[in-house]
């Protein structure tokens, strides 16, 4: 049967509400005696706390109550650890997580120390500037190196050191193949990564009625459903009593699960003790301190090659910035020792990372969450290995990639799923060839090239692949149910920040029930209509989510045709559902619509048989076992200006595999909005920490998000191997257009400036960078001297 | 403005604000320091207007004032006193059917979270009315003052160049 929406480039059903501006987001919820708070945020990155005097702010007209930790007694808590640690032998975790307000230390700038409630937020910011507080500052632990070194401050001095975690993770033996090498490389790498950026701040608004003893919540989280079980447990709630509602969300990419934000705890229990519906938002410099960031990474890798360029083995040793507390846990470094082995055959891998805590803002994961750093060491050898061994670049990587025979292909490290890492399936051989093919390699390095620098141009190619795990557990759930209109409502839980939920999923369900796209309504992220699973994240939503609204559709579409074959006693007819009727393939005088059908199957006489559940309705869940390896190659070409060190994208594409495609536009909008988010990474975004520990450029002025003269247009193309690992056969996409973005445009740069012979290690490569890089390969003299970007 | 546009009470200073927001003459007293922004959002309740940055550069917060495409975050609503201001919520009209640079978005898909995507109308509204046929380079360098997180751009510069296009194509 050909796909009617499945597969089909649709419009959205969101769209018309958001063009006209009328998408609730937090921010929009207006109650009315609605409380604002505003928060005192530490200044400094690691200090204790001395004297606290709100005595000015407390006096203030409109002033509600000004809290410190003090106040809240038995509330302050602190927050869970989300992701305890995978179960990896002999690994060493140190569990530290924040305070909804500091007590006695202050550990990183931004944590917040006092909150303000006011009548509005004007008065409750001027509230917030006449706190005083006396800090007694001590070292801030910037530097990830000295922060291992003995004599270095404690962020947290319960602890011997700033060591949260350490762990190896090994697979083969890789000693034993290292005397067998013909080729072996040693280089260190940096990866820097920055805020995730999105548009929209955070922000929570809590609404306690008294009177039916409900609390209501809506929260710019990605995970409403865990919000509701911590924050009914912190408040002592039944969870039936509280609702959180993820409205319209303007971008997650990470930062906005958390479990709980300390705004995200605070709000609430304001808003139960003044019985007034309380708001708090976020503003962008807020965002830059108190967002969770994803950060610095330094690999010290080793790579062994045979002489036809084959990879013997990897060693790779790194140290991971976790900022001042860990509870997201190693969800990050344990996605780049996994990563870093992509779409290769590699049997002999040794990983061993360090997380450290320093005195700056919580590290969770942004997009891509980790799996940046491990991509950008194995590319990066590879293509340095390629120059010493005089083997082409897309070479190496053909000759080193897992052939199709060779799936299930078993990885065996622990993933941040907590399961050995399996690939499920992968072609990866054919993305490559097309995209070598449409970015014109061959044809470039015949003569283009050549020509562009006889006219004093330079211009390169990079390109890179990488494999992404995605789709992982534990589960999500759906319910469907037919109206008597013959609409079509579909609740799941995890949340929307932009994805299009409310239409792949109406696209899923559409394929099995045959009802019009703009007549099913997706409800996302609200505990009132669904309150089971866990979140959007780890680009799992369409593979679990979506499987699971396949699987109650199924379910519905099954109870349609037995009802109907009952009722017109044709068991074993062919019924078609399409165009939001039911009928009969062979007696088309046997037709209703489908909400004709779902008032028959409520019938006001007549006991529901047995087992059975009135109406046209069915909630499945979905639990995968272990995720689904999504995979890609990208390709650049890029223009290096010689004297203002300025690297311009003339050309960005990408080919990726996420199996069963449900809507190829928007997958083509997630690879465009990922592929930016890279660029902007790797070429203008360097959040820079001073010596203290504040950040030099937390505002867009100076913190150089991308813009559209920036960016290129993106070209896309697609290989569909099906998952085999769901029903729908789809995997993740959410995250690929970010992963390797910094080893292509690292491999275009050096390729456009080729007679400089330079190694691009770090990201991000700022014109300034650029700049100190080909300043010492000058004053090197020979064109021949290596200078390592470190 | 005169002394009868002057409130003093004992807690502020109020103005007397009138501006013509889509169409309709508002007047309210306002402090002088309440940003444009926040009273098209919080005071009129038209929410569509969006706060990114509250610095000036990110755009979500565009507005058309007077013809001309402002931040509404880095003014004061006082500052809008006799001026003419169109947000995104007049764009459609008044049986929500779509103007076609709201139509040319959803073809396109220029909009994921949609945060962005009001000021970005906004902005591209004087855009399209006064320029016929765009480069590509030209369309990104209008909305160089609007950054969007989520869809690289591509797509929107699709949905100005299909905008103007079936515009030409009317005319």
């Amino acid at each position: 049967m050909d796909k009617r929406f499945f597969g089909q480039s649709l419009p959205r059903n969101e769209d018309a509400k958001l063009l006209q501006g009328k998408g609730l987001y937090v921010d929009d919820v207006h109650l009315p005696n609605m409380l604002h708070v505003a928060f005192f945020r530490s200044p400094v990155a690691h200090a204790s706390i001395e004297k606290v005097d709100t005595e000015k702010a407390e006096a203030m007209a409109g002033v509600c109550g000004v809290y410190c930790a003090g106040d809240l007694g038995e509330f302050w808590r602190e927050g869970i650890l989300v992701v305890p640690p995978a179960p990896i032998e002999g690994i060493e975790f140190h569990s530290r997580t924040q305070g909804p307000l500091a007590k006695r230390k202050v550990r990183h700038v931004g944590e917040p120390i006092c909150a303000v409630l006011a009548e509005s937020r004007y008065i409750a910011e001027d509230a917030v500037a006449c706190i005083e507080v006396e800090f007694k500052e001590l070292p801030a632990v910037v530097d990830l190196q000295a922060a291992l070194e003995t004599s270095s401050a404690l962020v947290h001095d319960e602890l011997d050191s700033n060591l949260a975690a350490h762990a190896i993770q090994t697979k083969g033996d890789y000693a034993s193949v290292r005397e067998k090498a013909a080729l072996v490389l040693e280089r260190e790498f940096v990866y820097d990564r920055g805020v995730a950026g999105a548009m929209e701040n955070r922000g929570v608004v809590a609404q306690w009625d008294a009177g039916s003893d409900q609390l209501t919540i809506w929260d710019s989280t990605q995970a409403p459903i865990p919000v509701r079980s911590i924050l009914a447990q912190y408040l002592g709630l039944s969870e039936s009593q509280v609702h959180v509602i993820a409205p319209f969300i303007g971008g997650g990419f990470g930062p906005k699960i958390m479990l709980l934000y300390p705004e995200e705890q605070i709000v609430p229990w304001l808003a139960m003790r003044m019985n007034r519906p309380v708001k708090w938002i976020e503003d962008r410099k807020e965002n830059f301190y108190a967002t969770n960031q994803e950060r610095l990474q330094i690999h010290k890798a080793e790579i062994l090659f045979d002489q036809t360029g084959h990879i013997l083995g990897v060693k790779d040793v790194f140290l991971q910035d976790t900022g001042a507390y860990n509870p997201y846990g190693l969800t990050v470094p344990i996605n780049s020792q996994c990563t870093l082995l992509g779409p290769y055959d590699i049997k002999h891998y040794t990983s061993e990372f360090k997380s450290v805590f320093t005195n700056t803002t919580t590290v969770s994961p942004v997009r891509g969450a980790g799996r940046q750093h491990g991509v950008f060491v194995i590319e990066r050898l590879l293509d340095f290995a390629a120059k010493r061994l005089g083997i082409d670049r897309i070479e190496i990587r053909r000759r080193n990639f897992i052939c199709p025979h060779q799936f299930p292909y078993e990885n065996r490290l622990i993933y941040q799923d907590f399961e050995p890492l399996t690939y499920d399936n992968g072609n990866y051989e054919v993305a490559l060839e097309e995209v070598r093919r449409r970015i014109g390699y061959d044809r470039f390095y015949e003569n283009e090239q050549a020509k562009y620098k006889a006219s004093g141009r330079h211009l390169g190619i990079g390109v890179a692949a990488y494999v992404e795990g995605s789709g992982i557990g534990p589960y999500e759930g759906a319910r469907v149910t037919v109206e008597p209109s013959g609409h079509v409502n579909v609740a799941t839980g995890i949340g929307t920040q932009g994805q299009s939920h409310f239409t792949v999923f109406a696209q899923v369900v559409a394929e099995q029930l045959g009802v019009p796209l703009e007549n099913i309504r997706v409800t996302t992220g609200d505990t009132r209509r669904f309150h089971w699973g866990t979140g959007t994240f780890a680009s799992r939503g369409a593979v679990v989510a979506g499987n699971a609204c396949h699987t109650a559709a199924c379910a519905v579409r099954k109870k349609a045709i037995e009802l109907v074959c009952k009722l017109w006693g044709a068991e074993g007819a062919d019924i078609v559902l399409d165009g939001g009727c039911i009928f009969s393939r062979e007696n088309t005088s046997q037709k209703m619509s489908l909400g004709e059908l779902a008032v028959m199957a409520n019938p006001m006489r007549g006991a529901v048989e047995g087992d059975t559940e009135p109406g046209l309705e069915a909630t499945r869940y979905y639990g995968p076992k272990m995720g689904t390896t999504a995979s890609g190659v990208h390709a650049a070409m890029v223009e290096v200006d010689l004297e203002t060190c300025s690297v311009s994208v003339k050309r960005y594409l990408v080919v990726h595999d996420c199996g069963k495609i449900i809507n190829p536009m928007i997958v083509d909008g997630q690879i465009h909005g990922g592929a930016a988010m890279g660029l902007g990474n790797v070429l203008y975004e360097n959040l820079t920490i001073l010596e203290n520990g504040e950040w030099a450029n937390a505002n867009f002025h100076d913190y150089l998000m991308p813009t559209a003269p920036e960016l290129p247009s993106f070209e896309t193309g697609h290989v569909e191997t099906p998952s085999p690992l769901n029903p729908l056969g789809v995997k993740g996409a959410g995250e690929a257009g970010a992963i390797p973005v910094g080893a292509v445009i690292a491999q275009a740069i050096e390729d456009a400036l080729s007679n400089y012979d330079l190694e691009i290690c770090e990201v991000p490569i700022t014109r300034n960078k650029l700049f100190d890089l080909l300043e010492k390969c000058k004053s090197a003299g020979s064109s021949k001297e290596k200078a390592s970007l470190l | 403005m005169g002394l009868e546009d002057l409130s003093e009470t004992s807690a502020t200073t109020q103005l007397k604000l009138k501006v013509t927001v889509n169409g309709e003459l508002r007047e309210r007293w306002v402090e002088p320091r309440l940003l444009l922004s926040d009273f098209l959002r919080h005071e009129l309740e038209l929410t569509g207007t969006h706060v990114g940055c509250e610095h000036g550069v990110c755009g979500a917060c565009t507005i058309v004032m007077d013809g001309q495409a402002v931040r509404s975050c880095l003014m004061f609503a006082i500052q809008a006193d006799g001026s003419v201001l169109e947000t995104v919520e007049s764009l459609a009209d008044e049986h929500g059917n779509l103007s076609p640079l709201q139509s040319a978005f959803k073809g396109c898909h220029a909009l994921q979270c949609g945060f962005c995507t009001p000021g970005m109308l906004m902005t591209l509204k004087p855009f399209v009315e006064s320029c016929s046929d765009p480069s590509e380079q030209d369309i990104r360098n209008a909305i160089a003052g609007n950054i969007c997180r989520c869809t690289g751009y591509h797509n929107i510069v699709k949905a100005v160049q299909q905008c103007i296009q079936s515009e030409g194509e009317t005319e």
